[in-house]
């Protein structure tokens, strides 16, 4: 059926995949920032953005004004103002990495989109995961990618010649630098568990997601319920790596009033918000994918027993866009997750942040991967 | 010709700092325009990292001379003035200063007429500490509390609306009284608010009062000691965190608060969360004094009828009679006829002690008054609290001692 696509040449390819890849991004990140807001009504006990409407949509009788009141114009407005206002450079900064530095925060947040798997289909008997690059080393280049992430931080808040954007670049680095170590340390235990010795290794997020569609007791339970402390503190240091709160130190609009984006506007800004909505996503999936099953539903309800029942097997484009569905509304209830936390809770000071990372959670991601090192290799022997 | 000018004032001390600057540090001001600066105070900071080593508060940018301003217009007329002072409770202030004049003139308003500025002083408490706990969350980085304490003002703002005709700038009393009675099924307003008011208010507070990352925040930051409390004059929630239970409501009970029973609470180490605990439990009080208000609200005259020189007949009467015409029409003009004197006079504010000195020589405008505004004073500990403190701890401090830079500046 999509004989047509691989029979392209390579080049083209590439090329589609990369234009998905900012179809899909982006709008994401569109809809996140529309959820962010409604989500901050929700819990603040308020209608939230409920007034823009194109007149030809108002028109239209009930759906109209369901999305009137939903505020999907505002997401529109917000995207049509952010591109059309003038895109101001002060006179003050160093022009070539003012600008430059939006755009490195974009690279990283968009390239690692696409060695994330992002669903499945069933090809007789092998479960084939769909990724744009299903790179063998998945999580390693997702660290090494995103996080370079730091350096538009740094160079936003150096280039931008002001005190207060300073100040956040600053805080940026140091944070971003010391909960990655936590970060990586914790994910080792689920790739010590999956490359079983024997097996050809791989730091794929494929085998990782394999490893929890399998029958049986330790399959079906999803790295979550093995490693609950593995998957606490990546979540946490997700939090960190996202700037979100509480450990928004960085951007804290409180004491930093906008920190390293403070001189910045119109598109240019907008690439920072779209590259932090789009490091959530990614984060989001690859917490997904490591501990909460991927694409399988359910704990012990693997994606192939769903396609069994449901007589799907046969269908691949059906069965692919049901895992789609399911990865994606896992990912939307992550996002939702981080929203949920960051309009109920104060944020930490910048050195409670620091001490949290250095002197709790990294000892306890040394001491959990000590553990599951043994564990496993008993487990394994 | 050049003249060597020195300048008392701390803007200027704040320019002369940059010479004695050590290249280690680096200057930073905050404000006047600033997120948390709660208005347009602005501080000259020098900080060694995230570390401050100095602070210095600069006021000013919103003086627009009230005290001058008083001078030139009736007793009557300043009241719109005292809205602007601390613009988060003008009811409060109103009530002070009407009473400041009444002192002068030794009148006693009538019991209904206290018990309406009693009534709408602690509305006007419980507004202005629901800001001062919003922006509080807001500067920790806690938005709901702000949305939801916004929420319970609005409430508030209606019943203002109701009683005054405005929500903001009520303008409500007058030398003698007040602009005008309550209107029907008010109380029942009122009443209606405080049921729906308790429960949220407690809902709020739960937000934060356990709140891990918050107590991190707050506990031991900002600590003012019982002894600096006192010697750098500081009033109201401020004092109060710091353990000195001074209230004026007890202590110098002013338009009838001895009939009302009501707890003073007191902080135990004076810092930030201490401040934040006095304030919550204080809306709590104020609601216990407003169902006590409500539950023996006085009938009778709702202004001193006999003061015909101050308190401008009711429109009917100025219709219908001569003599009242007459005496409107000098009210109006020559305002209320105060005689030669002076008074002090100090309120229990939300934001502290507001005091009124006032001098007159007859007639109907004060020759001459002074100001104590709560907020200019709280803010003269800050560059003793600062000391050490980290750039976010700064941030909290300014939340926590609460001020509002109309009061300040005035």
């Amino acid at each position: 059926m999509f004989d047509f696509f691989f029979n392209l040449p390579i080049f083209v390819q590439a090329l589609i995949k990369g234009l998905a890849v900012i179809m899909v991004i982006f709008p994401i990140a569109g809809a996140c920032s529309l959820a962010e807001r409604k989500v901050a009504a929700w819990i603040q006990d308020r209608p939230g953005p409920n007034r823009a409407v194109v007149p030809w949509i108002a028109w239209i009788p009930f759906l109209g004004k369901f999305l009137q009141r939903l505020g999907v114009f505002h997401v529109m407005a917000d995207g049509g103002k952010m591109l059309f206002k003038e895109d101001s450079l002060p006179g003050h900064v160093n022009k070539f990495y003012f600008i430059a530095a939006p755009i490195l925060a974009m690279i990283p947040a968009l390239t690692t989109v696409t060695v994330v798997p992002f669903g499945a289909y069933i090809t007789g008997n092998t479960v084939v995961p769909l990724a744009l690059a299903p790179l063998d080393i998945g999580i390693l280049s997702v660290f090494a990618i995103g996080s370079l992430g730091v350096y538009s931080l740094i160079l936003a808040g150096w280039a931008s010649n002001s005190k207060y954007p300073f100040l956040g670049s600053v805080r940026a680095s140091a944070q971003l630098i010391s909960y990655e170590l936590s970060m990586t340390l914790s994910v080792i235990p689920v790739f010590l568990w999956v490359n079983a010795p024997g097996r050809e290794a791989t730091l794929g997020f494929a085998r990782v997601v394999e490893f929890q569609s399998q029958p049986g007791f330790w399959g079906g339970a999803w790295f979550g319920f093995l490693m609950p402390v593995s998957a606490f503190i990546f979540l946490v240091a997700l939090f960190a790596e996202t700037n979100r709160q509480p450990f928004d130190t960085v951007e804290s609009e409180s004491d930093l009033v906008g920190s390293f984006h403070t001189e910045y506007g119109a598109f240019k800004w907008g690439l920072f918000f779209v590259a932090e909505y789009s490091h959530m996503i990614v984060g989001s999936a690859v917490f997904i994918l490591l501990f909460f099953g991927g694409w399988n539903p359910l704990p012990w309800v693997p994606l192939s027993d769903v396609a069994v029942w449901l007589h799907l097997v046969d269908q691949p484009v059906i069965l692919g866009i049901l895992s789609i569905a399911i990865f994606l509304g896992k990912v939307l209830g992550m996002i939702f997750f981080f929203m949920w936390v960051r309009w109920t809770v104060p944020r930490f000071r910048y050195d409670q942040v620091m001490k949290l990372g250095w002197q709790k959670l990294l000892p306890l991601a040394v001491i959990n991967l000590l553990f599951y090192a043994v564990v496993i290799a008993f487990l394994q022997k | 010709m050049a003249t060597e000018m020195t300048f008392p004032d701390s803007a200027a001390k704040g320019a002369n700092a940059e010479q004695e600057f050590s290249p280690e540090k680096m200057s930073l001001s905050m404000g006047p325009s600033h997120p948390s600066t709660h208005g347009v105070l602005r501080l000259q900071m020098e900080i060694d990292g995230e570390v401050l080593t100095k602070c210095d508060p600069i006021v000013g940018y919103l003086h627009r001379g009230d005290e001058k301003i008083a001078e030139n217009m009736t007793y009557n007329q300043f009241v719109p003035y005292t809205d602007r002072l601390d613009y988060l409770a003008p009811l409060a202030n109103n009530m002070a200063y009407a009473i400041a004049v009444e002192r002068l003139v030794k009148l006693e308003v009538p019991a209904r007429c206290q018990a309406i500025r009693v009534l709408t002083a602690e509305m006007a408490r419980i507004s202005a500490h629901l800001m001062g706990l919003g922006a509080f969350g807001l500067d920790v980085g806690a938005w709901t509390v702000l949305v939801h304490s916004l929420n319970q003002r609005e409430h508030l703002y209606k019943l203002f609306e109701e009683l005054t005709g405005a929500r903001f700038t009520t303008s409500y009393t007058r030398i003698g009284g007040v602009s005008r009675d309550v209107p029907a099924g008010w109380l029942d307003g009122v009443k209606a608010f405080c049921d729906q008011f308790e429960p949220a208010l407690e809902e709020i507070l739960a937000l934060l009062t356990r709140n891990k990352i918050f107590l991190d925040r707050t506990v031991g930051v900002g600590v003012i000691t019982k002894a600096d409390a006192l010697a750098y004059g500081l009033t109201g929630p401020n004092l109060r965190g710091s353990g000195v239970a001074l209230d004026l409501r007890k202590d110098k009970p002013y338009s009838g608060y001895e009939q009302y029973e009501f707890d003073v609470p007191v902080g135990s180490t004076g810092d930030s969360y201490d401040r934040y605990l006095c304030r919550g439990e204080e809306m709590r009080q104020s609601v216990r004094i407003i169902r006590q208000v409500l539950a023996k609200f006085p009938g009778g005259d709702w202004y001193a009828k006999d003061a015909r020189k101050i308190f401008a007949p009711p429109k009917d009467k100025i219709l219908t009679s001569m003599e009242e015409l007459i005496q409107n029409f000098m009210i109006v003009t020559e305002g209320p006829q105060i005689p030669a004197g002076e008074v002090y006079f100090e309120a229990e504010n939300p934001k502290g002690v507001l005091g009124f000195f006032i001098v007159s020589k007859g007639g109907g405008v004060p020759w001459r008054m002074k100001i104590r505004s709560p907020s200019f004073c709280n803010l003269s500990i800050l560059p003793k609290v600062c000391a050490g403190a980290m750039i976010s701890d700064v941030v909290t401090l300014l939340g926590s001692l609460d001020f509002v830079m109309g009061e300040c500046d005035r």
